[in-house]
């Protein structure tokens, strides 16, 4: 490669660009393929070696890095010496608190679906018809998500507190008896973190679906409604099979972002009020257990725990439910 | 804002201008330029333009409850302690500017700020770089692993940060950069990567052919390509992608509170909640300080707000 960098003049370049353009009429001699191929490997190895070096060594490497110390009982000094082989993924399986956190986890995943899903279908279809204010609509109502997680959650936890603006609200239009613990009460405090949840990430699922909807040929409605079709008909028939692969791909991020969560529990709850409450998630348990324990080989055997869930929930849902739009929706994208 | 936004014009721009309104960011000067000026009053003559309005009051619910939070903060700030004790849901009475005052003065948060502003513009600019670099290949070059290399970063896409936050601060303390804003910036771009390659590619591979041909024949390199064609002509990918970078970092809460020890090296998120432990019965300071933390995201959103909006719809449509 080096000799190809070394006889890489502007005459050689000329020639190779000109052998190039001219592929279809006449085929560049071997040499200068030769020649072309290199310097093409060269460009490929400059263009792409930092963006995959800096990938693997701070993406790739520490999840493998995770793998390795999971099978050590290791405080994170010097290299790992203990060797305990499955014993750390024994005790996660075993331990009543992983069960709760994944519960939870699981809680709040299918929650999200259920209340952030059909709610934006219903405000994106509503909010695509044409109404003045759109683009103003349209940044507002991505707010919430713009904000960072420790602004929401001091903000929250703020307005939610017992002597907050939330109950004081309450009082002032009358319904006192409904003021809560909203945050510390372990029957309330999920519920208190899915209405957080879903208000800080619905403006993301309503701008995707609306995406989504601009998307489908306004022909189609146009058609649906000369032969007759009624709205309901045509947001049944016709905005919901074409909003499929959106939705499909809202649902999959979604998925993902709830195995993950953490910021938001972790201001508002912190990790051992979050315990109590029942309002911690997996990666809760894992800093709690791993960095703040002390215990970095028990730390990473639970990252390879989520790691694996979400990996096996991804593959399944990549399988059996975007396996037909995933090619054109995601990868093909603006092409 | 919302002057520039009520002014379609004649129908058939309008309907162009409409379908465009929530398309990928270019189309959406176009049509609206005719109409400007009209005023919000302009509707008027033809009340079909307004559309339901039962649609206008479910609207304007959903963006009382995604904005109301928000101004409860700001509001907030232009209280006093005692205020918020007798009445946490009130409105300020009188208006107190001492708690934006006092935080504006302190050095305290100019230098979380600073913070945030360095490894925010470091890191959008390694994404920006890097990811163009690697797109540029994977788009525009034909080999054998150029599938392999593709996979590699969408994999990437289910390696959130929290997941390798144990063993990533493991790399970043034998490198000696615990921390150091460097520890914090070098993974965000390696973590920023797999975004910016997905919605990258399928920007670069739309360029015609014709156009490298063309400047092949004129004896420009793949590389002259590259700087000559490639970046201007790929800008508002580059644009979207930088703007999502951007506040990615300047939200990102886990990394630096693993990397980022000392007060002084603090970003912005890690200071907020500092700031909100240390001062738990100064809430009306607090709400100030969250709401000043806050603008710059906001600012910068609002901005550019055509561009990430056009560039999920450009990640989404099929």
């Amino acid at each position: 490669m080096s000799d190809t960098l070394g006889t890489d003049t502007a005459i050689d370049r000329q020639s190779q660009g000109a052998a190039r353009a001219g592929d279809a009429a006449t085929p560049p001699s071997p040499a200068a393929r030769r020649r072309g191929r290199g310097r093409m490997r060269l460009e490929i190895a400059v263009l792409s070696g930092p963006a995959i070096l800096v990938f693997v060594a701070f993406v790739i490497f520490p999840v493998v890095l995770a793998a390795y110390y999971g099978f050590y009982r290791w405080k994170g000094y010097g290299p790992p010496t203990d060797w305990v082989g499955l014993d750390n993924y024994r005790l996660i399986l075993t331990d009543p608190a992983f069960q709760d956190v994944l519960w939870h986890s699981l809680l709040i995943l299918v929650f999200s679906l259920v209340i952030q899903g059909p709610l934006a279908i219903g405000l994106a279809i509503l909010l695509n018809q044409r109404i003045r204010g759109r683009a103003l609509i349209r940044v507002l109502i991505f707010v919430p998500y713009i904000i960072s997680e420790v602004i929401v959650g001091t903000g929250w936890s703020l307005m939610l507190q017992s002597t907050g603006a939330a109950n004081d609200l309450l009082k002032h239009i009358g319904l006192g008896s409904w003021q809560q613990d909203w945050i510390a009460d372990p029957k309330l405090a999920l519920w208190t973190l899915m209405a957080i949840i879903s208000w800080k990430y619905i403006g993301f699922a309503v701008i995707l679906m609306l995406a989504g909807l601009q998307s489908i040929p306004e022909e189609l409605f146009e058609a649906a409604a000369i032969d007759g079709a009624s709205y309901w008909q045509i947001q049944r028939r016709i905005t919901l099979p074409l909003l499929g692969p959106t939705i499909r791909i809202w649902a999959f991020l979604s998925i993902i972002g709830s195995l993950q969560l953490f910021d938001l529990v972790y201001i508002i709850w912190g990790q051992y009020v979050s315990g109590t409450a029942g309002t911690s998630t997996m990666a809760i348990y894992m800093v709690a257990q791993g960095r703040s324990a002390g215990s970095y080989g028990y730390g990473s055997a639970v990252a390879v725990v989520m790691f694996l869930i979400s990996l096996v929930v991804a593959l399944i849902y990549q399988r059996f439910v975007l396996r037909r739009d995933l090619r054109g929706a995601v990868t093909e994208g603006v092409s | 804002m919302s002057a520039r936004t009520d002014t379609w014009s004649s129908s058939g721009v309008r309907e162009k201008a409409t379908r465009r309104g929530w398309g990928p960011g270019g189309g959406l000067g176009l049509g609206r330029g005719a109409g400007r000026g009209r005023g919000a009053g302009g509707g008027h003559g033809k009340p079909e333009k307004w559309g339901s309005p039962v649609v206008y009051f479910v609207a304007l619910l959903f963006i009382a409850v995604c904005v109301a939070p928000v101004l409860y903060m700001v509001l907030g700030g232009f209280r006093t302690n005692a205020q918020i004790t007798t009445s946490p849901a009130g409105l300020p009475h009188p208006f107190v500017t001492s708690n934006y005052t006092d935080v504006l003065k302190s050095n305290r948060f100019w230098g979380e700020f600073a913070n945030s502003v360095i490894v925010a513009l470091a890191s959008t600019v390694g994404i920006v770089i890097l990811g163009l670099m690697v797109s540029f290949v994977i788009a525009r070059y034909d080999f054998k692993f150029k599938g392999a290399m593709y996979s590699l970063f969408a994999a990437g896409l289910m390696f959130p940060l929290v997941i390798a936050i144990t063993p990533l601060y493991i790399v970043i303390k034998d490198l000696g950069l615990i921390d150091s804003l460097v520890g914090v910036i070098i993974p965000q771009i390696a973590f920023g990567l797999p975004t910016t390659v997905i919605i990258l590619v399928p920007f670069l591979r739309a360029i015609p052919k014709e156009i490298e041909e063309a400047a092949t024949i004129d004896g420009t390199s793949r590389l002259g390509f590259f700087f000559r064609m490639v970046m201007p002509l790929s800008l508002p990918g580059v644009v979207t992608v930088g703007i999502l970078a951007f506040i990615g970092s300047w939200n990102n809460y886990v990394l630096p509170l693993y990397i980022l020890n000392s007060d002084a090296n603090f970003t912005l998120p890690l200071g907020v909640q500092a700031f909100s432990s240390q001062y738990s019965q100064d809430t009306a300071k607090v709400l100030a300080f969250t709401s000043l933390a806050m603008l710059p995201a906001l600012v910068f959103f609002s901005i550019f707000q055509k561009r990430i909006v056009g560039g999920l719809t450009g990640a989404v449509k099929g």
